[in-house]
C-alpha cells in the first residue's frame, strides 16, 4: 500500500508537470510561459554561418601598433627608423646610428610589450629585428575578435527588429546565426556581413593619383561621386592617408536625416567627448584640405573643411535609400565587426514549405500512431490498451519535455517522435512476452506478471542504454535539425522506459491487489 | 492472439553458412557500387554547393526551367522533379557557391517564372561553402565511430562484465587513433585503422559479444550506405542521422537476443552452443517481429506521407530496420557463436 502511494505521487507529479508544460504551446500567454520553439526548417527563416577572418584581425592589430610606434618614435625623436609590415603577425625594423638603436629598443621594450623581438641582427651602426606577435597573444586576439563579432552582430541584429533571433559561437572561428520567420533576406545579409569600418582620412592634396607614384603612408581609394544637382555620378580615385585621423571608434550616435534641399536621406552621426577633440584638431589644423569618409575601403565623400568643427558631430552623404540608410545607422551604432566576415553557409526556407512539412509530419505520425494502437489492442487485448495508454502518455511527455529544455522542433525532430511511436511499444512488447512465457510455465498470475516485469526490466534497460548513447553522440555531433531529433530521440527513450516500467506497471499492481483476477486478458 | 506458436523453434543459426554468404555478396556489391560511383554522392551539406526547391502555379518543363537558371549561371544545374507530378515542385542543385550573388531567391523566381510563364516561388535555399562541408565529412564519420566504440565498450562492460578490460581495450583504440592522428593522417583512414585495432582486441581479450555486435553494426552501415549507392541517392546530414538511429535499433534488437543467450546459457548450459543460440532466437521471435513490424510501419509512414524532406532519411530507415532485424540474427549470434573462447 505505501509503495503505491509513493508511486502514484511520482506518476502525477511527472504527468502533471507534463501537462503544464505543453499548454503554453496550445495557448500562448499562459503561464510557464515555456513554448515548443519550432525549428527554421518548419517555420521558414534564414540560418548563417559566418567565418570570421581572424588572421585579419590580428593583421590589423598589429597595423595599429606599427602606427603607434612610428608617432611614439616621432614624438621621442628617434630617426632613421623603418617599420613595414611582413607577415599578419610581424613587423620588419630597421634602425640605423647607435643612439638610435638603444632608445628604440628601450621604447619598444617599455612601451609594447605585446610584441616580441626576434632575430636582432646589427652591423655597421645598422640594426635589423623582426617583431612578433607570440601565439598566445595571436589566440587571444582571435578568441576577442570573434566574441566581439558576436557582440557586434547581435547588436545589429536587435536593432534591426528580428523575434528570437539565435546567434552563437561554432567551432573556434565560426559564428551561427538563425533568424526565423525573416523575409527580406538579402537585406539581413548585408546588414550582418557588412564590416562597418569607419573612417575619416585625410586626402594627399597635391598629389594625383593618376600619377602612378605612390608616396608611402598614402594610398589610393575609390568612390562614387555624384553631382547633386544632375544626380549624374562617377568612379573617382582619391588619394588618401593610410593612417585614419579619426575612426567609428569614437561614435555615440548615427540617425538618419533628410536633405531638405535635394530631398534624401543622409546619416548624421555623434562623436563622443574624445571623438569631439580630435574631431576638432583634426579640422583645425587642416582648414582647406579635404576630410574623406571612408567606409569599409570605399570613399563616400570628401568634403573640403573650410573651418574648424567643433561640438563633435558629422554627416555622411551618398545615394542612400531610405532602407539604406537606416540600415548604414544601424551598422554604425553598433559598431565596426574587428574583422571581415565571409558567409559560409546560408539556408533559407519560405514559410510555405514549413506549413507542408508539419502538417505532413502530424499526418504521418497520426496514421502510423493510429495503426500500432489498433494492432496492440487487438493483440494483447486489455493488456495492450495498457500499453496505448502507455504510448499516449509518452508523446505527453516527449511534448512536455521538449517546451521544459526549450528544445527547437525540427522536421528530423518530428521523425524522431514518429519514430519513438514505433520503438516505444518495445517495452511493452517485451514485458508482454515474458508475462505470457510465464503463464504458459503454469505460475500464477501474480508471480508471472511480477517475473516478467523483473526479467524484460534487465533487458528494456541495456537496449534503451545503447540507444541512449547513439542519442547523445548524436546531439554532439549534430548541427540544427539533427540536434533536433537526438533531443526527441533521448526524450522518448526515457519516456518509453518511464511508461513502460513505472506507469503500467503501477496499474497491473492496482489491477492485482484490489480486483484479485484470476486471468489477464494479454 | 499468437503469431509464433509457443515452442516454435525454426532452425535459424544452421542455415548461417547461407546467410554468411547472402552478406558477404551483400557487403561486396554495397563496397563494389560506392568503388564504382568513385565514392559516395555526397549531397550539399558535405560536398558544399547551392541547392534550390522551386514550387511553380502550373505545369513547366526541365528544358524551361533550365533556361531560366541561365541568367543566373545556374544553368549547368541537376533539375530534378520532387514529389507528384501536380504538385510542379522541383529540385534545382548546383556545385558552385552563388553566395556573391545578390538577391538570388527573388532573381530566381523573375527569370524562372519568365522562362516558364508561370509564377515561381523558391521555398527553400541552401548554400553551403566548400570548407564547411569538408568539416562535417570529418565530423559525421567521427559520429559513427564513436557512436559504435561506445556501444560495443558498454556491451563488453555488461556482457562480459569485464568493466577493466574493456577499460583497457578504450584506451588501446584512443591511444592509437591518437598515435596516429598526430602522424597525420586523414580521418577516413584513422578510423578504418582503429576499426583494426578494435576487432583485434576484442579478439585479443575474448570479448566475443562485442565482436558479433559490432560486425553486425558494420554491417548494416555499409549495407545501407550501399544500397544508398547503388540507387545513387544523396548522402545528407539527415542521411546520417538516419545511419545512426539504425545503429542503435539494430544493436536494440542484438542486444535483446544477447540477453536470452546470456539467461539460455546459465539455463541449459549442457546443451550445444547452437541449440542455445536457436532457442533464443526462437524465445525472443515473437517480440522481433512485433517490434520490427511495428517501426517498420511508422517508417513506410514517413516514406509516403512525410514529405519531402524526410524522404531519403526515411529509406534509409526503411532498409536499416529490415537490415538490422535480419542482421541481429544471422550476423551478430553466429559471429559471437564463432569468436566464443573455448567452453571449460
Amino acid at each position: 500500500m505505501k509503495v503505491f502511494s509513493w508511486k502514484l505521487i511520482v506518476i502525477a507529479a511527472v504527468l502533471l508537470t507534463a501537462v503544464i508544460f505543453v499548454i503554453p504551446t496550445l495557448r500562448p500567454g499562459t503561464w510557464p510561459h515555456k513554448k515548443i520553439n519550432l525549428g527554421l526548417d518548419l517555420q521558414g527563416g534564414m540560418q548563417l554561418v559566418l567565418g570570421v577572418d581572424t588572421e585579419k584581425a590580428v593583421s590589423s592589430t598589429l597595423e595599429r601598433v606599427l602606427q603607434d610606434i612610428q608617432e611614439e618614435a616621432r614624438i621621442d625623436r628617434i630617426r632613421s627608423v623603418s617599420l613595414t609590415q611582413t607577415g599578419f603577425d610581424r613587423i620588419a625594423v630597421t634602425v640605423s646610428g647607435d643612439d638610435n638603436i638603444s632608445r628604440f629598443s628601450a621604447l619598444v621594450k617599455k612601451e609594447f610589450p605585446e610584441v616580441e623581438e626576434r632575430e636582432r641582427t646589427l652591423s655597421g651602426g645598422e640594426m635589423k629585428m623582426l617583431l612578433v606577435y607570440p601565439d598566445r597573444e595571436i589566440a587571444r586576439i582571435r578568441t576577442m575578435s570573434v566574441e566581439q563579432a558576436l557582440e557586434t552582430i547581435r547588436n545589429r541584429i536587435d536593432q534591426f527588429g528580428v523575434s528570437e533571433p539565435d546567434i552563437r559561437i561554432q567551432g573556434d572561428e565560426q559564428i551561427m546565426i538563425q533568424l526565423p520567420g525573416i523575409q527580406d533576406t538579402q537585406r539581413a545579409k548585408e546588414l550582418i556581413g557588412k564590416t562597418a569600418l569607419l573612417e575619416f582620412r585625410l586626402v594627399d592634396e597635391g598629389r594625383d593619383p593618376r600619377s602612378g607614384s605612390i608616396p608611402p603612408g598614402s594610398e589610393i581609394l575609390y568612390g562614387t561621386e555624384e553631382d547633386p544637382g544632375s544626380r549624374r555620378s562617377a568612379k573617382t580615385s582619391y588619394m588618401v592617408k593610410k593612417r585614419a585621423a579619426l575612426t567609428g571608434a569614437y561614435l555615440t550616435d548615427a540617425r538618419v536625416q533628410m536633405d531638405t534641399q535635394y530631398n534624401r536621406p543622409y546619416v548624421s552621426i555623434t562623436f563622443d567627448k574624445k571623438g569631439a577633440r580630435i574631431f576638432e584638431r583634426v579640422t583645425g589644423e587642416n582648414i582647406n584640405k579635404r576630410l574623406a569618409i571612408v567606409l569599409d575601403g570605399t570613399v563616400h565623400s570628401a568634403p573640403t573643411i573650410n573651418d574648424r568643427i567643433a561640438g563633435g558631430s558629422a554627416m555622411i552623404t551618398g545615394q542612400f535609400t531610405m532602407e539604406e540608410a537606416s540600415d548604414l545607422a544601424i551598422v554604425l551604432r553598433a559598431g565596426a565587426l574587428p574583422a571581415p566576415v565571409d558567409i559560409l553557409e546560408e539556408r533559407t526556407v519560405g514559410p510555405s514549405l514549413g506549413t507542408d512539412s508539419i502538417r505532413m509530419g502530424l499526418l504521418s505520425m497520426g496514421v502510423g500512431g493510429a495503426l500500432i494502437v489498433l494492432f496492440m489492442a487487438i493483440y494483447y487485448k486489455i493488456s495492450g490498451l495498457m500499453a496505448d495508454l502507455a504510448l499516449v502518455l509518452n508523446i505527453l511527455l516527449i511534448a512536455g519535455g521538449l517546451a521544459l529544455l526549450g528544445a527547437t522542433l525540427t522536421m528530423p525532430g518530428i521523425a524522431g517522435i514518429i519514430l519513438t511511436i514505433g520503438m516505444a511499444i518495445d517495452a511493452n512488447v517485451l514485458i508482454f512476452e515474458r508475462i505470457r512465457e510465464e503463464l504458459r510455465q503454469g505460475k500464477p498470475l501474480r508471480t508471472a506478471v511480477d517475473r516478467g516485469y523483473e526479467i524484460a526490466t534487465r533487458t528494456i534497460l541495456d537496449a534503451n542504454l545503447t540507444s541512449l548513447i547513439v542519442a547523445v553522440v548524436l546531439f554532439q555531433f549534430g548541427t540544427g535539425p539533427i540536434k533536433g531529433f537526438a533531443v526527441t530521440l533521448t526524450l522518448g527513450l526515457v519516456a518509453s522506459v518511464f511508461t513502460a516500467l513505472v506507469v503500467t506497471r503501477t496499474i497491473f499492481d492496482f489491477w492485482l491487489t484490489y480486483r484479485k483476477p484470476r486471468t489477464i486478458s494479454i | 492472439m499468437q503469431l509464433i506458436k509457443p515452442g516454435t523453434n525454426i532452425d535459424f543459426i544452421g542455415k548461417r553458412k547461407i546467410a554468411f554468404v547472402v552478406s558477404i555478396i551483400l557487403i561486396a556489391i554495397s563496397l563494389g557500387s560506392i568503388f564504382f560511383h568513385k565514392g559516395l554522392r555526397y549531397g550539399i551539406d558535405f560536398a558544399g554547393g547551392t541547392l534550390v526547391q522551386v514550387q511553380f502555379s502550373g505545369p513547366v518543363t526541365v528544358d524551361q526551367i533550365r533556361k531560366g537558371l541561365a541568367p543566373v549561371g545556374l544553368e549547368s544545374s541537376s533539375v530534378q522533379r520532387m514529389g507528384y507530378v501536380e504538385e510542379n515542385e522541383f529540385l534545382i542543385r548546383a556545385d558552385t557557391l552563388n553566395a556573391n550573388i545578390e538577391s538570388l531567391s527573388e532573381k530566381l523566381e523573375l527569370h524562372l517564372s519568365e522562362a516558364t510563364g508561370v509564377s515561381a516561388d523558391v521555398r527553400k535555399l541552401d548554400m553551403v561553402g566548400p570548407q564547411v562541408g569538408h568539416d562535417l565529412r570529418g565530423k559525421a564519420l567521427l559520429a559513427i565511430f564513436y557512436s559504435l566504440l561506445f556501444i560495443t565498450v558498454y556491451i563488453s562492460g555488461r556482457f562480459e562484465q569485464q568493466w577493466i578490460k574493456s577499460g583497457v581495450v578504450v584506451a588501446i583504440i584512443i591511444g592509437s587513433v591518437y598515435a596516429l592522428s598526430l602522424l597525420g593522417v586523414s580521418i577516413p583512414y584513422l578510423m578504418l585503422a582503429a576499426t583494426i585495432v578494435s576487432l583485434f582486441a576484442f579478439w585479443f581479450f575474448g570479448f566475443n559479444y562485442s565482436m558479433g555486435a559490432i560486425i553486425c553494426q558494420m554491417h548494416d552501415v555499409i549495407v545501407v550506405v550501399g544500397v544508398f549507392s547503388l540507387c545513387g541517392k544523396e548522402f545528407t546530414l539527415p542521411v546520417v542521422a538516419a545511419l545512426l538511429t539504425v545503429v542503435g535499433y539494430s544493436l536494440n534488437d542484438t542486444i535483446i537476443i544477447f540477453d536470452r543467450i546470456r539467461e539460455n546459457i546459465r539455463k541449459y548450459h549442457k546443451e550445444p552452443m547452437v541449440v542455445i543460440l536457436n532457442r533464443s532466437v526462437n524465445d525472443t521471435l515473437s517480440r522481433t517481429i512485433l517490434t520490427s513490424g511495428s517501426t517498420l510501419f511508422v517508417v513506410l509512414a514517413m516514406f509516403f506521407l512525410g514529405g519531402s524532406i524526410i524522404h531519403d532519411f526515411s529509406f534509409a530507415l526503411i532498409i536499416g530496420v529490415v537490415v538490422g532485424t535480419i542482421s541481429s540474427i544471422y550476423v551478430a549470434a553466429p559471429i559471437m557463436m564463432l569468436c566464443q573462447p573455448r567452453r571449460k
